[in-house]
């Protein structure tokens, strides 16, 4: 008797949950994972400012969630479960690490799609998405190259992924053509999101000569270290970080995710979303430059729009040739032009650089 | 490779400055574990001294008063742990990384008005024409008031520990806090001092990466320090002076793998990045011969009537 009442509460209360499914799931739910703290100032914040603005442009159909500060690798994916047993219909995945936890997740919730940032592996319900950061990164080496006092810049790189490796040859490649003595020193930290770690390496960097400092990380620590030292430039990075402005931080490439993720949230409540690769950069409006502040020489910061109007229109590419890799080895001939595929997968240095990529 | 590049003095000073959030946080949980209690909340309480530190500093104008407050935020949060372990009789292990997480998100809350705003700057210690020496003036007369109180305070322990009824009592507790009660000391409230001794500590270690080191509030800043102070003081067996070295060790190995890097030097990072917590299994290794080590009512929970 008291077996029956309990699987007939049991039964009740199942049947409640379904329906109160069923009611909380008129609203399009969308989900991200987020790498760090949405106050971070760079990244994550940028992200964050992408999920508020669909909040914003899609107001009652919509319904956002997030998860902040989740380790990449296997434990994104206990939140990612969680996120598609809660009723999420749209999961954005927001770091390179999460790129095989989605694919795992995604193959066990066929109906709930996702959506991975910086990655390279698809499926049927995952999308891939990143920005053309480099188109950034080449604008910033030539400021980089004609600022330099020193002829030494450092870099604050993060780990040894395409995306990373990519940034610091767009960079190298600029800063060398307007500045042929300049030199690279680069310190991978091995974290996004580490402000004690950043500021560290930044001071490395800055003790060991440099006086421009690049960074691949999320924090603005970097650009509190440059303005300790005083006469250090800085740009900032994911995020326009304006709060350095106009000195340490000159410039900044910033990431424009809103519309992107308004016009796949819309295509999910549409029922037109499909598995898709998407790349854009300036020209689309994905990548943004920030202010060049009056610090930098008219002049440059002349040179510096042109060439971003000439990435926008597509009449220039950060990566023709004639360019050669590190061993000395033909890469691009004079005037051809790297191709997506080579890029998306870049995993060596231009001639120029020194050191090795860690493996 | 150029290892030119690298200026020893300028490294060595580093050091000691990266080393110092560890030092505070590390020396405070030592009295806490010496005098029995396993806090894991150090973490916890570093980022809230970080973010109480950061606002009071802010508001204030004053850094110091800013690392006052960090203290007493740490010291706060630790009561918290007091309370559950000490008059609850909550088990300490799970107390203590509740502790880290709700530090974690009350420091994220209170730090919501506080991104991206530059904090007032203590100046450095004025030792006058000392700092001109060369070699030793930049590496020892030219640091900020927190790193020297930071190795005062490992002196004060060790003598107090060493040399004062107080230590010697606060160690009969952590040794055998039957035979500590028996005696008569108040075993309880003993503990709830030294465990707010070790909040205080790590709150004021938190507040120098956020206003020395770093100097900004961001989430999470802290990133795992908390985390090498514990390791810390098993590393150092329980002894104050080889917390110090142990601090100068973990510290000195991320300022020095970083320059390593800079300088073009093709040594995997991981080894470096993982070489203080390859010691620490080491050491432990060696220790376990030695029973004796550890303070013998370590993680256990005292009642008076068992």
């Amino acid at each position: 008797m008291k077996i029956k009442t309990l699987l007939a509460s049991a039964a009740v209360a199942l049947g409640l949950a379904a329906g109160a499914y069923a009611d909380g799931h008129e609203k399009t739910k969308v989900g991200f994972v987020f790498v760090g703290p949405i106050g971070d100032g760079g990244w994550t914040y940028e992200h964050n400012k992408g999920r508020l603005a669909v909040e914003e442009a899609l107001g009652d159909a919509v319904e956002t969630v997030y998860v902040e500060n989740v380790a990449e690798g296997p434990d994104s994916e206990r939140v990612m479960t969680q996120m598609a047993l809660d009723g999420a219909d749209l999961i954005f995945t927001t770091s390179f690490g999460y790129m095989d936890p989605t694919i795992n997740i995604a193959a066990k919730f066929p109906d709930v799609k996702f959506e991975h940032a910086t990655g390279y592996k698809r499926s049927d319900n995952v999308s891939t998405y990143s920005a053309r950061f480099y188109e950034g990164r080449a604008i910033q080496g030539h400021i980089a190259g004609k600022m330099t006092k020193s002829n030494i810049i450092g870099y604050i790189a993060s780990y040894p992924i395409p995306e990373v490796i990519r940034g610091i040859n767009a960079a190298y490649i600029h800063a060398a053509k307007v500045n042929p003595d300049v030199e690279f020193k680069i310190i991978w930290a091995y974290t996004w999101f580490d402000p004690a770690k950043e500021a560290d390496a930044a001071r490395a960097l800055i003790e060991q000569g440099a006086d421009v400092v690049l960074q691949h990380t999320d924090s603005t620590a970097p650009q509190a270290a440059a303005q300790e030292a005083g006469n250090v430039v800085t740009f900032g990075q994911a995020s326009d970080m304006g709060q350095y402005a106009p000195f340490p931080r000159v410039s900044s490439i910033i990431d424009d995710w809103a519309p992107y993720y308004i016009a796949r949230t819309q295509a999910v409540i549409d029922g037109t979303w499909e598995s898709t690769d998407t790349w854009d950069g300036i020209g689309a409006g994905m990548v943004a430059i920030g202010e060049i502040s009056d610090a930098v020489p008219a002049d440059v910061k002349e040179e510096a729009l042109a060439m971003k109007a000439a990435i926008a229109d597509g009449s220039y590419h950060p990566f023709t040739g004639p360019l050669k890799k590190q061993d000395g080895s033909d890469w691009l001939a004079d005037g051809e032009v790297a191709d997506d595929g080579t890029l998306a997968g870049m995993n060596f240095y231009v001639e120029g650089l020194t050191g090795e990529i860690p493996q | 490779m150029d290892l030119s590049v690298i200026n020893p003095i300028l490294l060595i000073a580093a050091l000691m400055s990266a080393a110092t959030p560890i030092l505070l946080a590390a020396t405070g949980e030592l009295v806490v574990e010496r005098a029995g209690v396993l806090n894991l909340g150090v973490e916890g309480m570093m980022i809230l001294g970080a973010i109480c530190g950061f606002a009071i500093a802010v508001e204030t104008g004053s850094p110091l008063t800013g690392f006052i407050a960090a203290a007493l935020g740490g010291a706060v949060l630790s009561l918290l742990f007091a309370f559950l372990t000490q008059i609850t009789l909550a088990n300490q292990v799970a107390s203590g990384l509740a502790l880290t997480l709700f530090g974690l998100g009350l420091s994220a809350l209170l730090g919501q008005g506080y991104v991206g705003i530059k904090p007032p700057r203590m100046a450095d210690f004025n030792f006058g024409p000392l700092a001109d020496i060369p070699v030793i003036g930049p590496i020892l007369f030219s640091h900020d008031p927190i790193l020297y109180f930071g190795l005062l305070l490992v002196a004060m322990v060790w003598a107090v520990l060493k040399f004062t009824r107080a230590g010697l009592v606060l160690r009969a507790v952590g040794e055998n806090h039957d035979a500590a009660h028996a005696l008569g000391y108040k075993v309880v409230r003993i503990r709830t001092l030294a465990i707010m001794f070790g909040g205080a500590c790590a709150g004021m270690g938190g507040a120098y990466i956020s206003l020395i080191r770093v100097p900004q509030w961001t989430e999470g800043m802290t990133a795992g320090v908390g985390w090498i102070a514990l390791a810390l003081v098993v590393f150092a067996s329980w002894k104050p002076w080889r917390v110090l070295l142990g601090a100068y060790l973990f510290g000195g190995i991320t300022q020095l793998q970083l320059n390593l890097q800079g300088a073009g030097v093709a040594i995997p990072v991981e080894y470096l990045a993982m070489s203080p917590y390859v010691i620490t299994i080491i050491v432990l290794v060696v220790l376990s011969a030695d029973k004796s080590a550890a303070p013998g009512s370590l993680g256990r929970t005292f009642h008076a009537s068992h």
